[in-house]
């Protein structure tokens, strides 16, 4: 299958008082038409600036070291601001993590979704039908009632219905979800899962499923990115990443999920160590100073991704090995 | 639109808001019909009158030319809506631009921008009203471009610190992500989040215009001598306040409902204007 979005080596370092921050190192992996892909990692692992990078919406003291992010045939590093632009919404767009604050607090949600459609060369009688379309289709009950109404009269969970409405009103290819279920409860989470997933094989996007909920990757998606300091570490699918993982990191990872835990314990168990310093990253593989497993090689060579079987691959001398 | 029907709905059911609307209104009607509803021309001498008691003929008695000090109040009413609105439209304008660019800008911008509002707030208004009043010549327009100098970075600031802390918020991200341009956000969804504050701003603002005009007159920087200005008034009663306190009373009191009411109008805003608040009362 044709590559929807192909990303390569693609590194941001950061301008900060304490020198250059590495937050993303040389992070490849691609997306195929109608797939979804999980990203997890801990927080800081670089989920956020890789979504800022795909979307040209990082900071100004953001450097961009190398890289490339192909969205069919089209550099989302390299074109103009403006061709990005046009990009944004139409062929690339993004649910956020709090609808609380993602939605314009002054503007009825009509209005926001009329709003939005203003490249297009359509009449705004058009333009009102297309969002109750579309707000039908995310279950929003009699929604042409609702256009008049402010963000703030719906819940949580319905508001995240409005922005998901909001991203795929445009049938974009592909859609960035960061978190979009970290702010909702437990049931709301499902609901919202399960709408995903069916808009998803309706419109036939791609979706980057930004998430450090395990369960929620191993049931939405079909493969995994594991980021850890700025890298990718691992990368596979969703069934073999979760059965036998190659990574000592995602090992750990998978250790931790409360899901997963068995015996009962009064201390939950954590990774032990902390996220190095990425000003001055240490020496060789970058898990070293956590990992179980460090030997000499480890401090001396930077491991290169090792295929594990077919896509799937992780950035660890002992890949196979440890299997 | 039915929004701003409640919006309406829900001022007028604010009693304070009611009283401060019926000032204004009160205020606007006498300024516009001036003309009608002075017993007498408003520069009309009569020397063998001079500080007449108030009477059925001068209710207000009149000043040391002889004048009647009703038809100067009423005519001063026009002066100082016309100086207070225009100076705070044209001072908000341009706060408004300024504050946006310096709040949605890059560094430098807002850094420059700011430097031009300290630069601004440093002088004391009427410090800067005598010292501008020595260079330009006297007249309404002065007393204009004074006020807007004075103001307009309060205005700024506002619209500043508003912007700054809307551009950090998710949904101007979710914005830009789905496609929108800067001016776009600015226009679309910066501006409707700020006019709120912003108004409320203007209303409160509005009288301490007014009074900095009756101030400068006050102290003969004002407008020209003769203008049927409040703040002339008040300085023709504080001159002759021993033997003619109306002067005083006729130049103060409209001063006084001006404040009184843009202030109750101000505060009534702010409470309905603020979304977080709609539907608390």
């Amino acid at each position: 299958m044709k590559a929807v979005l192909q990303v390569q080596n693609l590194s941001v370092d950061f301008e900060t008082q304490r020198g250059r921050l590495q937050a993303l190192r040389d992070v490849s992996f691609s997306i195929d038409a109608g797939e979804i892909v999980g990203v997890v990692g801990e927080s800081g692992c670089g989920k956020s600036t890789l979504i800022a990078s795909l979307m040209r919406l990082l900071a100004d003291n953001a450097i961009l070291r190398s890289g490339s992010a192909l969205l069919q045939d089209k550099d989302l590093l390299q074109i103009s601001q403006r061709d990005m632009q046009a990009l944004r919404g139409r062929d690339i767009s993004v649910v956020f993590q709090d609808p609380m604050t993602a939605l314009n607090p002054v503007i009825s949600i009509g209005q926001q979704m009329i709003d939005i459609q203003h490249r297009e060369q359509i009449s705004k009688a058009e333009k009102r039908k297309r969002v109750i379309n579309i707000l039908e289709k995310v279950g929003i009950p009699d929604p042409a009632s609702r256009l008049n109404a402010y963000p703030h009269e719906f819940s949580g969970g319905m508001r995240q219905r409005v922005c998901i409405a909001m991203a795929l009103m445009m049938r974009p290819k592909l859609l960035i979800a960061d978190e979009p279920t970290t702010a909702l409860d437990a049931t709301l989470e499902v609901q919202v899962l399960r709408l995903l997933q069916e808009l998803q094989s309706e419109i036939g996007c791609s979706i980057l499923f930004i998430s450090h909920h395990l369960g929620v990757i191993a049931e939405l998606c079909s493969k995994v990115i594991v980021m850890y300091a700025g890298e990718v570490v691992e990368y596979g699918p969703v069934s073999q990443i979760f059965r036998s993982p190659s990574h000592p990191y995602t090992r750990k990872l998978l250790e931790c999920d409360p899901g997963r835990i068995k015996e009962r314990s009064h201390v939950l168990p954590s990774i032990p160590g902390e996220l190095p310093d990425l000003t001055q990253p240490p020496p060789g593989c970058i898990f070293r100073l956590r990992c179980d497993l460090a030997t000499e090689k480890c401090l001396k060579q930077i491991p290169e991704a090792q295929a594990v079987s077919t896509d799937h691959w992780a950035k660890c001398h002992y890949a196979e090995s440890a299997q | 639109m039915s929004f701003r029907y409640t919006l309406a709905g829900r001022l007028l059911r604010d009693p304070l808001a009611v009283l401060g609307l019926s000032i204004i209104v009160l205020l606007v009607l006498s300024a516009l019909f001036a003309d009608h509803l002075s017993p007498h021309a408003y520069a009309e001498l009569n020397i063998a009158n001079r500080f007449a008691s108030p009477s059925l003929e001068h209710w207000l008695g009149t000043d040391n030319l002889g004048r009647d000090t009703l038809s100067r109040v009423l005519q001063g009413g026009r002066i100082a809506l016309l100086v207070g609105i225009l100076s705070v439209v044209i001072a908000g304008g341009i706060g408004l631009l300024l504050g946006t660019l310096a709040g949605f800008g890059p560094r430098w911008l807002d850094n420059t921008i700011l430097f031009l509002f300290d630069t601004m707030r440093a002088y004391p208004t009427i410090i800067l009203a005598l010292a501008l009043a020595t260079l330009m010549p006297r007249g309404l327009s002065t007393v204009i471009i004074v006020v807007v100098l004075t103001s307009f970075s309060e205005y700024g600031r506002v619209a500043r610190t508003q912007t700054q802390s809307l551009r950090e918020h998710e949904f101007i991200a979710a914005e830009r992500a789905l496609g929108a341009s800067s001016i776009r956000i600015i226009l679309r969804h910066i501006l409707p989040n700020i006019l709120g504050p912003f108004f409320i701003l203007v209303a409160i603002n509005l009288p301490v215009v007014i009074t900095i005009e009756a101030g400068m007159s006050f102290l003969g920087v004002g407008v020209p001598p003769g203008t049927p200005s409040w703040g002339s008034t008040l300085k023709d009663g504080f001159d002759h306040i021993r033997t003619t306190p109306w002067l005083i009373l006729g130049g103060g009191i409209p001063l006084i409902l001006v404040t009184i009411g843009f202030t109750f109008l101000g505060e009534a805003l702010r409470d309905v204007l603020d979304p977080k608040l709609r539907g608390e009362r």
